[in-house]
Parts: structure tokens; C-alpha cells; sequence
């Protein structure tokens, strides 16, 4: 060590290091935090292990999408993982990771160290940005596994119906879950950088730390809300359940790319205000602690008006205005699903084959009675669907009560008759089945238009 | 022939908002040189080891290290390494991991050697494996101190190094800090003990309000502390009193009371050596045997107290080592 400090070369250039090393490092750091990892060993456990249980109970969660097939499809499970990460649990695992990479730089108070040993704020951020991206797609990873195994261990691959009724074989479903997680990595990115811009706005305050899921909880508030469909897919929170698109044929696609583009705007601005906010900082300011009241101005100001113009810009191009739920939407919908599990249950109860075309199925549906306009959301909708048979001269007649909330999914829940749609289970040469058309979940496409 | 400049500063400025922290800064460091930094809180020190690590730019003057000029900001030279307001560890690590992280990031590959070296040379082999989250304050000084040496630091600042410190971790620092300075690096440090700088550097610099008041070999400070004041214990107070009244040059101040044990018994007095030496002749003379004499205020505080204006109320922010500091008032004879 002596020789080498009186032989060290004169350096007259100051060396950052290298993006790969200080990448590294921060890696390095993230991991060795106790919280990170307890949060990734649940992150592989706890998916696994609901769906492998709950595929062995009778009870299911029927209020998430697929939560009603959980006990007959093994794929079910990591769907209904998907459905419920899209709520708040994203926003909040891009807390604990993205939320307080810079913050515990100043709980800690290294950022002069670290300067020093870098000796480049620009590489300092984009390996700090990086290092968080990793983890967050590693816990991504970590749920998809770990709820994809513990279905298809405990069930298998058996085929399931998809959010229109018609039924997904293995390589359908495979493809089409895989697809679904890959559209939840743009949101989580989006929220990964308000996490970033929080934890460097906000410095060691708790809001800074928080602020995804505070975002979250303010835009989930909205899409509760039977607010103008330009304004709800305008929205990264949006963005995580434009995957029920692919569970349609043909796919409800629009959503999705909207969502993929908010996403990503949402991802480039507020990572680019965490950034510039960064460079500018003095590190040798020792009374900094975020930059407090600023922040409504320098931060929520920009976000809340790229709402405002991607609602603008969704409404112009798409012509969606309203909630996007109208009834004829919502009756070709139904009856397309009705066809299909139709055929479905005849296939369980061995009769006849029939397609979905020689039904003619259609559905005519009503909200609330004639003194209330048959559009938005409610649990108030009545449909009345009507088959044919071939070769018969009489219809069918299927009443369902529907369900339908704000994001444009919906649960047709069979009202009679009992041999159709009335009973939770049907008999089949096997044994009692679940009935498909007693109760089963649906889409509407918020921004197809109907005239 | 002169020693080339490790550092060399000309009217260095700087202030944040309305706060001057430094005005008008000269510095000259000499390569191989053990160089002491103090002054009160406020007085700019830290500024100026943030400058010195390239974490802060002077608004004025010019500043050159190891033979580079600085001008922006984390531009400083290969070689300077360090820390200020803590030695910035990562307390999830342990300490091995902390310092294998630094290594890797500054090298590219961990090499183990120079980890386990530098933990023996601080005296933390034994704790290596453990968490830095339990360590003692010194204990992080210690790694701090280890984690800029890997750095291989031809220009080493330090922000109170010695905080912390049991007296065999100090030794320990010093050694280090000694053994860099021999090997031809230079070694700047802040410290709030007046000992430490006394045992440790060759020269000093005071700065008080932004400004340096004193920059030079450590005992040329010393004689900057003018007349000391002495306490005197003697078996006969009064009678101690009554010569030290008959010698000139000499008077007697009064204080607050002491922790000592003697306090009824002890004398205070203000003068030149010489007449503190015609006052012990005098008591010998008398059959007044001496218990205790020595200075209030060790010399060089008393040069730093006078320095900075602060002799009169050190008050409970004053910058200087936890010996007693009476304030003193002088009486009239």
C-alpha cells in the first residue's frame, strides 16, 4: 500500500467510474437491505401458495377476474395474481424499491461519499434508476413464476374461457398469460419513476416514499369513478388491466396501446424531472431535505397535465366520450359470451354439438327500467338473452342480472331458467360440473363505438 | 529544495445565500505533510474539505490540487479521497462487504488482499464479518478511515477523524495517518481537539467567520496565546495571594469554580513566565509548598480562543476540546 501511494501516476483527469461498476454497486446495495429481500422470498412464496390452496377450495374469489376458475384451471391463479397486482400492490412494491433508492442515500447521509467515490451525479442516477428497474422486474418475475407454479402444480394445464367465452387451450393460455404480465411491466415502470421522483424530490420524507401508492390510491379513485373514458385510459392505472383485451377474440386492443403510451409518457417525464432535479442539487447544502411546497409545482403540476392532454388527445383521435359503456356494447358482448359457454355446457352434458353461429344468440339489455338511460356503469342491467337451436322452431330465453363496473368488465349472473343459467352446477355423465353459464365475467370495449 | 504542493489555494470565496462561508482563503499544503484544520462551528471548515474532495466549486480566487486547477464541480484530480460529515457507510453491509463494494466500484474486481489489509491496518479484522449497522461510532471512523485509503490517496482529507475513538483507536489513526503522510501523501483533517492536532500535524490552519487567522507550525501557535492564566494550589492560599500581589507584571483573576478538589485553595494568575517563576521562588522561599500548577486553558486552546474572539464566553458551542475553560474575568489588584 505504501509503495503503491508513492508510485501512484500523477492523474490529472478526474475518472468517473465506469456505469457497469457504479451499476453494480447500487445492486449491490439495493439487495443487502433486509426489506428488499423479504419482500422478493414473498413475492416467490405467497402467489404459489394462495393459488395452490385456493385451487383446492370450493370458495373462490369471484369478485377478480377469473377468480371463479381457480379451481379448475391452473392458469386461473397467475390471472387473478395479474388482476389484483394492477390495484395498489405494483405502486407499492415501486415504493419499497424505487421510492427510497435515493431517499436512503440521504437517511444515511452517504451522498457526499458517494460523489466522492463516483464522481458523476448523471451515472450516479442512471445506476440508481437501473438497479431499481432490475429489482422491480425481478419481483415481477419472482410473482409470475411463483403464481404460474402453484396452479399449474396443483391443477395443471386444463383449458379455461376467456373473457368473451370462448375457450383457451395450453398454448392459447400460455402465450396469452405471458402477454398479460409483459402489459404490466409499462405501468410498473411508470410508477418506478414517480417512485424515483419522489425519493429525490421529497428527500427523507415519508410522502416521498409513499408517493406511487399515493398516486395510485388518487388515480384508482378515478377509475372508480364513471368518469369519461378519454380521461380513465389516459391514466397508467389503466395501463395494468388492459390485459383482459387479450382474453377476447378478436383482442380489445385499443386500451392496450393507449396504456403501453401513457405508460411510457408517464415513465420518460417523470423520470426526466427526477433527473433534472437531481443534477441540480448541492450536494454540499447539508440543511437539504427535499425540496418541500416545490414540489406541487415541480413534480404533481407536469403529470397532472400530461393527464390533461392524453385525455384531450385519447378523446380526439378515438372519438370515445362518455363512459364508454353503452347497451349495445354491452348485449353483443353478453350474447357472444353466452354462445360460447353455451356450447360449452353442451359439450359437458354430451348432446348435440352446436356452434356458437347456428344459435343466432342475441341479447337485449336494460338499466334500471325505462325511466333510466341504458349506458354506464351499475349493477342495475337486465338482459334477457335469445337462442336458437337447429332444427327447432322454438327460442330460448335466458335471464341475467349484470354487474357492470366502471372499467368496462362485468359479471352475467344467470337469473333462469334453472336448465340453463339458473343452477350453480350442472349434471354430466362425469358427475356435477360447475355450470359455465351460471355466472361468468365479461368485457366491453370502452373505446369501440357503436354508431 | 521546496516540497511540491499537495494544495495550493488563492482568495478562495464562497458563500451559500446571504452566509459567507469562506472569504478570502489562502492555503498552501505541502506534499508529505500532516495538516490540521480547526476553528468554531461556522468557521468554514467543512466547506473546505468539500472543495478539497470536489464537492463544492469556490465562487472566487483559484484553487489548485496535486498540480491540477479546479474549476468544476467532482473535477478534482486522481488521489483525493476522504470523507466530510461522516464516514458514509452502508450499515445492511458488513464491514468486508463495504469495502469490497468501494473497491469493486473503483476498480472493477474485488481484491480481497487490499480489503483484508486495510482492516488490519484500522484494527477491524476481528469485526470484519459483522454488520456495520452495530458498529461504534469509532469503530465507523475507523472504516471510514479504511474505506478512503483504499482510494490510494495521494491527497487524504478528513472531517474530525478522531470523533469516537477509544485512546488505542487513536493511536491506531495516527499510525495510519503517519505512515501515509511518511510514504509522501498528504493528509488534511479537521479536528475539534486541540491535543490531537498538537500530536498529530506539523502545521495548522484557524479559520474563524470564513477567514484564516493563523496558518503555521503547530507551536507557533502556541506562542500566539499570549499570557496564560495559571492555576496555583498551594498549602497556603492567602499567602500565595499576598506574594503574588508584591511581584509585577503578575495579577490575579478570579473564575467560576473548578471540579478541583483545591478549589478554596487555588490561586489564578495572569503574566509572563518569568514572573510565574519569581512567584514559585518566592512561595519556596516562604515554606508555601506547590500541589498544582499548571495553565488554566492549555496553550494552544488559548491561542485558538484568542484567535477567534472567543476567549471571553466560550459558551457551550465553542470549538474546542472538553478540558475546562473557565471564563475568566481579570480583577483589579
Amino acid at each position: 500500500m505504501t509503495a503503491a501511494i508513492v508510485d501512484a501516476p500523477v492523474r490529472t483527469q478526474p475518472q468517473p467510474v465506469a456505469l457497469s461498476r457504479c451499476y453494480t454497486f447500487e445492486l449491490v446495495k439495493l439487495v443487502s437491505q433486509w426489506r428488499v429481500r423479504l419482500v422478493f422470498l414473498a413475492c416467490l412464496l405467497a402467489p404459489a401458495i394462495y393459488t395452490a390452496v385456493i385451487s383446492q377450495q370450493t370458495s373462490l374469489p369471484a369478485d377478480a377476474v377469473y377468480g371463479r376458475w381457480m379451481n379448475q384451471s391452473g392458469w386461473a391463479g397467475s390471472l387473478v395474481i395479474l388482476d389484483v397486482m394492477g390495484t395498489l400492490v405494483l405502486p407499492l412494491l415501486t415504493c419499497l424499491v424505487a421510492g427510497d433508492v435515493f431517499a436512503v442515500e440521504d437517511r444515511l447521509g452517504t451522498w457526499r461519499h458517494l460523489m466522492v467515490a463516483v464522481r458523476s451525479p448523471r451515472r450516479i442516477f442512471v445506476s440508481k434508476a437501473m438497479a431499481a428497474l432490475t429489482v422491480t422486474l425481478a419481483l415481477l418475475a419472482a410473482l409470475l413464476v411463483s403464481s404460474l407454479a402453484g396452479g399449474l402444480l396443483a391443477l395443471g394445464s386444463q383449458p379455461m374461457p376467456g373473457l368473451d367465452g370462448h375457450i383457451m387451450d395450453s398454448g392459447e393460455l400460455i402465450r396469452t398469460v405471458l402477454l398479460g404480465w409483459l402489459t404490466i411491466v409499462p405501468p410498473t415502470l411508470a410508477f418506478s419513476a414517480v417512485g424515483l421522483f419522489g425519493s429525490v424530490a421529497l428527500g427523507r420524507s415519508p410522502l416521498g416514499l409513499l408517493m406511487p401508492v399515493v398516486i395510485a390510491l388518487i388515480l384508482e379513485g378515478v377509475q372508480l369513478m364513471p368518469v369519461p373514458v378519454a380521461l380513465r385510459v389516459a391514466t397508467p392505472m389503466n395501463a395494468f388491466i388492459t390485459h383482459r383485451g387479450f382474453f377476447t377474440a378478436p383482442g380489445q386492443l385499443g386500451s392496450l396501446w393507449i396504456g403501453l403510451a401513457v405508460s411510457l409518457a408517464w415513465t420518460a417525464l417523470a423520470t426526466y424531472l427526477a433527473y433534472r432535479l437531481f443534477v441540480r442539487r448541492d450536494f454540499t447544502d447539508l440543511a437539504y431535505d427535499g425540496m418541500g411546497r416545490r414540489f406541487l409545482v415541480a413534480g404533481l403540476a407536469p403529470l397532472a397535465g400530461l393527464v390533461a392532454v392524453t385525455t384531450v388527445v385519447v378523446a380526439v383521435t378515438t372519438g370515445a366520450n362518455g363512459t364508454g359503456i353503452e347497451r349495445p356494447k354491452l348485449e353483443a358482448s353478453l350474447a357472444t359470451s353466452f354462445s360460447h359457454l353455451y356450447v360449452l355446457q353442451t359439450e359437458q352434458l354430451n348432446r348435440r354439438a352446436v356452434t356458437e353461429e347456428q344459435l343466432h344468440a342475441t341479447a337485449k339489455c336494460d338499466k334500471a327500467g325505462e325511466r333510466v338511460e341504458d349506458h354506464g356503469p351499475g349493477a342495475d342491467w337486465r338482459c334477457v338473452v335469445t337462442w336458437t337451436l337447429p332444427g327447432a322452431t322454438a327460442t330460448g330465453n335466458a335471464i341475467y342480472q349484470l354487474d357492470v363496473t366502471a372499467d368496462g368488465r362485468y359479471v352475467a349472473d344467470g337469473d333462469g331458467p334453472k336448465e340453463v343459467n339458473g343452477f350453480f352446477q350442472v349434471a354430466t355423465p362425469l358427475g356435477d360440473r360447475p355450470n359455465p353459464l351460471w355466472q361468468f365475467d365479461g368485457v366491453v370495449d370502452l373505446l369501440a363505438t357503436t354508431k | 529544495m521546496q516540497p511540491a504542493a499537495a494544495v495550493r489555494a488563492r482568495g478562495i470565496t464562497k458563500t451559500f445565500g446571504d452566509v459567507i462561508a469562506l472569504d478570502g482563503v489562502d492555503l498552501d499544503l505541502p506534499e508529505g505533510q500532516i495538516h490540521g484544520l480547526v476553528g468554531p462551528n461556522g468557521a468554514g471548515k467543512t466547506t473546505l474539505l468539500g472543495m478539497l474532495l470536489g464537492l463544492a466549486v469556490a465562487d472566487g480566487g483559484s484553487l489548485e490540487i496535486l498540480g491540477s486547477p479546479v474549476g468544476r464541480i467532482l473535477s478534482v484530480p486522481g488521489g483525493v479521497t476522504g470523507f466530510v460529515d461522516g464516514p458514509g457507510l452502508y450499515p445492511e453491509l458488513t464491514a468486508r462487504q463495504n469495502l469490497a463494494a468501494l473497491v469493486s466500484l473503483r476498480s472493477g474486481a474485488g481484491r480481497s488482499a487490499d480489503v483484508d489489509e486495510m482492516l488490519d491496518r484500522v484494527g477491524l479484522t476481528e469485526v470484519a464479518g459483522d454488520s456495520v449497522r452495530g458498529f461504534s461510532l469509532g469503530m465507523r471512523q475507523r472504516l471510514g478511515l479504511a474505506a478512503a485509503l483504499l482510494g490510494e490517496p495521494r491527497l487524504l482529507v478528513l472531517d474530525e477523524p478522531a470523533n469516537g475513538l477509544d485512546p488505542a483507536g487513536k493511536r491506531q489513526v495516527h499510525q495510519v495517518l503517519t505512515d501515509l503522510a511518511e510514504a509522501g501523501g498528504t493528509v488534511v483533517l479537521s479536528s475539534h481537539r486541540m491535543d490531537d492536532l498538537a500530536a498529530l500535524c506539523d502545521d495548522v490552519t484557524l479559520l474563524s467567520t470564513g477567514r484564516v487567522v493563523f496558518s503555521g507550525p503547530v507551536h507557533k501557535l502556541a506562542r500566539e496565546s499570549g499570557e496564560l492564566d495559571y492555576r496555583l494550589v498551594t498549602t497556603d492560599a492567602d499567602g500565595a495571594r499576598r506574594l503574588a500581589d508584591d511581584i509585577p507584571g503578575l495579577s490575579q483573576v478570579a473564575g467560576r469554580k473548578s471540579q478541583s478538589q483545591y478549589d478554596d485553595q487555588s490561586v489564578v494568575v495572569r503574566g509572563p513566565e518569568p514572573a510565574l517563576d519569581d512567584l514559585v521562588a518566592r512561595l519556596v522561599g516562604a515554606g508555601i509548598a506547590i500541589r498544582e500548577l499548571g495553565p488554566v486553558v492549555p496553550p494552544l486552546e488559548a491561542a485558538f480562543l484568542a484567535l477567534t474572539g472567543a476567549d471571553t464566553d466560550p459558551g457551550p458551542d465553542a470549538d474546542i476540546s472538553p478540558a475546562s475553560t473557565p471564563g475568566l474575568q481579570e480583577t483589579s489588584r
